[in-house]
Order: C-alpha cells, then sequence, then structure tokens
C-alpha cells in the first residue's frame, strides 16, 4: 500500500489541514447516509427492541427451553459440519494445488458450486438427494441410516455450504508453500510423513482455523439450505434461524429478538477471531500467511 | 506407487487414496447435486419443464427477481464506490468503525437481516403501523424485499474494490487534482478505470447474491404468490405444495442464472488478478 501523500503544505488556513483532493465531502455524506440507513439503523433496532416490553419480556425469552435447544443444535452442527469440512477441504486443496488430476481446472470450477447456487436451490436439492427415496437417500435407507428430515440433515446440508470455505483459504498458503521447504526436510531425513505432519501440516493450520472459522460463523446462521433437509422438530432438528421465523409468525418479537441478538454476538466474535488471527499471521510468520 | 511427475515424495499415504478421495468428495458433494436439479426438472420432459415457468406466478416472481437485483446492484454500487473511495483515498478518525460497519452485514444471518426490517417497519415495528395508516406498505411488500437485499448485498462493492484501491494509493488522483481535475472528473476518468475489472467482480457479486436471496426475503416478503414471492420463494412455495417437477424447473433457471454470474465473475477475476502487480484476493 502507498503511503497517503502529505500534503498539508499546500493548505494556508484551518486548524486542521484539510485534504485538497476534492470529494472528500460528498463522499463522506453519502457513505453515512447509506451506511446509517441500510446497516445501523437496523442494527440498533435490534440492539434497542429487546427492552422495549421491559425487563420482564426480556427475561422470560431468555428462559425459553425451546430456544436454547435450537441455538444448541445450530452450534454443534455448524461445529461438527466444519470439522468434517476440514480433512475433506484440505483434501481438495492439495488435489488441486499438487496432483496433477485429470479434471482439475473442473474442480477448480466446482468448489465455488456451493457459492454460487441459491440457497433455497440447495436446500430442495439435498433434501431429494438425500430423502427416502433419494439418489443417496434410498441406498442409504437400506443400511438403516436416515439423513434427511434428522438432525443428521442439518450436518450435511452446512457441510455443502461450508466447504469452499475450507478449500479457498488453504489452496493459496499451500501454492505458496515453497517446494524446497518439503524438499529441505526430506533432504534433512524426514519421512514422507513427518513432512506432512511435521512441515506441510502445521504451515496450513492457520488457514485452515481461518476457513473453519469461516464455515463455522456461515453454518450457524445459515437457513436456506438447512431448512428442506432438516425435520424442524422443536428440541430435535429446529435450528436457532428457523426459530426466529416461528417466533415472528407468533408475533412474539422479544423472542425473535433475542434469538438474533445471540446469533449476530456470536457470528461477530467468530469473525473478529478470525480477523485477529490473520493480522497475527500476517505479522508474525513466514509462511501460512493467509491473505 | 512411484510418482510421475516429480520425486517429490507427498506421503506415506498412498497418492491413489488422496485421488480416490478426492473425485469421491468432488462426486458426491458437487456433481450430484446440480445433476439432481436438471434431472428433477426434465422429469416429464423439456416441454412440461417450460410449461411450469409459463405460469403467471412464476412469471411475476422471475419479474419480482430482475427488478430487485437490478435496483439492488444499482443502489449498491453507486453506495459502494463512494465508500471505497473514502475509505481508500483518505485518512478520517472511526475510518476504522465505518470500515467494519460496512463488513458488518457478511456477518449477519440471513434471518436477521429479515428481522430487522420488521423491527422497523413490520405490525409492531417501530414505524410499521404509522406508515401504514399514510398508505406506505414497507413490510409484506416489495419495498421490504428491496430493503433486505440491500443489506445482505451491501458490502460486496465496497469489500472487492477497497484493497485494491489500498494497494494503488492515490498517487494518480494526487496528480489528476493538481491538474485541476473535478471530484467526478477523477473518479469517472482516474479511479475507476484503475478498478474496472475488481468493480465488475463486485457488481457480478451484488447481482448473484441479490437474486439467490432467500433468508432475509423470506422473512420480510409475506409470501404472497404473484405478489410478494422472488423466484426463491416461489421455489419454496413449489416445493413445500409438492410440485416437484415446476420447483426444479424453477430452481434450475434460478441456479443458471446465478451459475453464469459468478461464473462471469471469476472470468473478469482473473483479469483483475492480472492487473495488480501482486494479486490479492478480493
Amino acid at each position: 500500500m502507498t503511503e497517503v501523500a502529505d500534503v498539508s503544505f499546500a493548505l494556508p488556513r484551518g486548524r486542521r489541514p484539510a485534504d485538497p483532493l476534492p470529494g472528500f465531502r460528498i463522499a463522506l455524506v453519502a457513505t453515512l447516509f447509506w451506511t446509517g440507513l441500510i446497516v445501523v439503523l437496523p442494527l440498533a433496532a435490534l440492539i434497542m427492541r429487546p427492552w422495549q416490553e421491559g425487563i420482564g419480556a426480556m427475561t422470560a425469552a431468555l428462559q425459553d427451553s425451546r430456544m436454547f435447544a435450537a441455538l444448541r443444535i445450530s452450534f454443534v452442527s455448524a461445529f461438527i459440519a466444519a470439522l468434517i469440512d476440514v480433512p475433506l477441504g484440505v483434501i481438495l486443496a492439495w488435489a488441486l494445488v499438487r496432483a496433477r488430476l485429470p479434471g482439475r481446472r473442473i474442480i477448480d470450477a466446482l468448489i465455488d458450486l456451493p457459492f454460487a447456487i441459491p440457497t433455497a436451490v440447495t436446500g430442495i436439492t439435498l433434501a431429494t438427494l438425500y430423502g427416502p427415496q433419494g439418489w443417496l437417500g434410498a441406498p442409504l435407507a437400506h443400511l438403516g441410516i436416515s439423513i434427511a428430515y434428522t438432525a443428521t440433515g442439518i450436518v450435511v446440508a452446512l457441510m455443502f455450504v461450508g466447504l469452499p470455505f475450507i478449500v479457498r483459504s488453504v489452496e493459496p498458503v499451500l501454492r505458496d508453500l515453497p517446494p524446497e521447504f518439503e524438499e529441505a526436510a526430506g533432504l534433512l531425513g524426514a519421512r514422507p510423513r513427518q513432512v506432512v505432519t511435521r512441515v506441510v501440516l502445521p504451515a496450513l493450520l492457520p488457514a485452515t482455523v481461518t476457513g473453519f472459522g469461516l464455515a463455522f460463523a456461515r453454518g450457524i446462521g445459515e437457513y436456506g439450505s438447512v431448512i428442506f433437509i432438516a425435520g424442524n422438530q422443536p428440541f430435535h432438528s429446529e435450528i436457532a434461524p428457523l426459530l426466529i421465523v416461528v417466533r415472528l409468525q407468533e408475533f412474539d418479537y422479544p423472542g425473535a429478538t433475542s434469538i438474533a441478538f445471540i446469533l449476530l454476538v456470536a457470528s461477530s466474535l467468530c469473525l473478529m477471531g478470525i480477523a485477529w488471527l490473520r493480522r497475527r499471521v500476517a505479522r508474525g510468520m513466514v509462511a501460512g500467511a493467509a491473505p | 506407487m512411484s510418482t510421475t511427475q516429480s520425486s517429490r515424495r507427498e506421503a506415506d499415504i498412498p497418492r491413489w487414496l488422496l485421488i480416490a478421495a478426492t473425485y469421491t468428495i468432488v462426486g458426491i458433494m458437487l456433481i450430484l447435486p446440480p445433476v439432481l436439479v436438471v434431472a428433477e426438472a426434465l422429469r416429464n420432459g423439456f416441454g412440461t419443464a417450460l410449461t411450469t415457468l409459463a405460469d403467471p406466478d412464476a412469471l411475476s416472481a422471475i419479474r419480482l427477481t430482475v427488478t430487485m437485483t437490478l435496483a439492488s446492484v444499482v443502489i449498491n454500487t453507486v453506495f459502494g464506490v463512494l465508500a471505497a473511495w473514502l475509505i481508500a483515498k483518505y485518512r478520517f478518525p472511526l475510518r476504522g468503525v465505518l470500515t467494519a460497519l460496512i463488513e458488518m452485514p457478511v456477518s449477519v444471518s440471513p434471518v436477521v437481516a429479515g428481522l430487522v426490517w420488521l423491527l422497523l417497519f413490520g405490525t409492531q415495528g417501530w414505524w410499521g403501523q404509522a406508515l401504514d395508516r399514510i398508505g406506505v406498505h414497507i413490510a409484506f411488500a416489495p419495498p421490504g424485499i428491496l430493503l433486505a437485499t440491500l443489506f445482505v448485498t451491501f458490502p460486496f462493492v465496497a469489500r472487492t474494490l477497497l484493497p485494491l484501491m489500498e494497494q494503488q494509493g492515490r498517487d494518480d488522483e494526487d496528480a489528476a487534482m493538481l491538474l485541476g481535475a473535478s471530484f467526478w472528473q477523477i473518479l469517472w476518468q482516474v479511479t475507476l478505470p484503475n478498478v474496472r475489472w475488481a468493480l465488475l467482480s463486485g457488481v457480478l457479486l451484488t447481482t448473484a447474491r441479490a437474486m439467490g436471496e432467500f433468508g432475509a426475503v423470506s422473512v420480510v416478503s409475506g409470501h404472497i404468490p404473484g405478489l410478494t414471492e422472488t423466484m426463491p420463494l416461489h421455489i419454496e412455495t413449489l416445493y413445500n405444495g409438492y410440485q416437484s417437477v415446476a420447483a426444479f424447473s424453477m430452481a434450475t433457471l434460478l441456479a443458471a442464472m446465478a451459475m453464469a454470474t459468478v461464473g462471469l465473475r471469476s472470468f473478469f477475476e482473473a483479469r483483475a488478478r492480472n492487473a495488480v502487480i501482486h494479486g490479492q484476493d478480493a
């Protein structure tokens, strides 16, 4: 990044030297207006609304066991899905970078598919695919495994949604990892397994954690791809975003808002953690600097 | 098993096992789903699939999605460019806070992105009833859908432009200023040409996300077929009504539109990356 030039000498008056580049005021006014209207105002409503009905309504909303069940299901499913995605994503990243597979370009394009497909399409597709009569659901049902309309279905949907985050976080780091590292380790007598566990995987760790965090943060708020395949039974397979919708249909605004608030705080914390990790990595380490 | 291209040994884990794993993951997770969408749509033939798309409610959903997408893209592009310009080219107090606020919608669950508008404009919202009385309907009407879409796609243009604009600094802009260019001249003739591929990429990302948005729109729409149903919402209605062929036909169309947009974006993004000396992920 180029340093912004100090051009304060050009300005003879004013308490603080103003920036001579024209357009500051119009850009500032437009940005503040727009951010205020579309982001700050609605989020302010979200933060202030729960207290509007008084502290009683708020504590009542927070004593809802169905809400905690839904939050637990969302968090646990997102965690498990992101965790399973880690090895899958690392393998795919390896295949893209190191293995000269036939169809590598097609695989590369397919990785972004879960980003590209609208969530509602993902939802009905996975529900049909893993449903009792589905291409994968029917054979699995023979083995006594049911995925659609259970809590497992939630994990399957979140795995699909989260996979690209891991691949796209790990891939650039693996690409930038100089092969000399591995060769040097090999020359120094490391066995191939040691090269992977002591050299390659540690270098990929920050990027993997980043990808995991992104997939997890996305997973706890995910709605469209999940609701069709999840059974949506309270306490068993009802995710937190769905419970928000249910509460809204019951006109229970405090209930809906308190769930929304918890989800917002959780995913913000998650993304702040990732930003912190990235800054640390960018500052402190040679390999594994995620972009 | 001996590797062919290089003498570099990958691991004790046999190479073929990793390759088999790769093709299995790709096949089950990434190839089966899109194939299923098209197969379900064409189950009763191509003609039937087309007929379901000609249904009045389906056409109205397509029209609403196109309108909402175009409106969100235009509005968010204008403000996204100004926001990126502001943050990249100037230093001012609370600049970091403003950046964080612009990024905020990314971390918000789609359902929450819809809920916030009901808190303002819903029947129990702050201003909902007052506006209803003077005949302004926002929740459960197209304006609410637009606001929800704007919120969800708010950061993408600014986010795509920012790293590139910051990297380019403002030497070009300062030179233009010293030559007497006005703000709009600098923006149109200096800054935007410098970032044109990134801008296009941000616009396309906004487009893809706007047309596919489900959760946020679902909360504010009220699901009135023919009036407030976008394509994703109509897919839900059809699917829940056991009209599988119609649902998947609409899904095929929507997915094709979104994937074409994203595909175009990867193409331009590659060009954008080539345009910068050090490729930076947007």
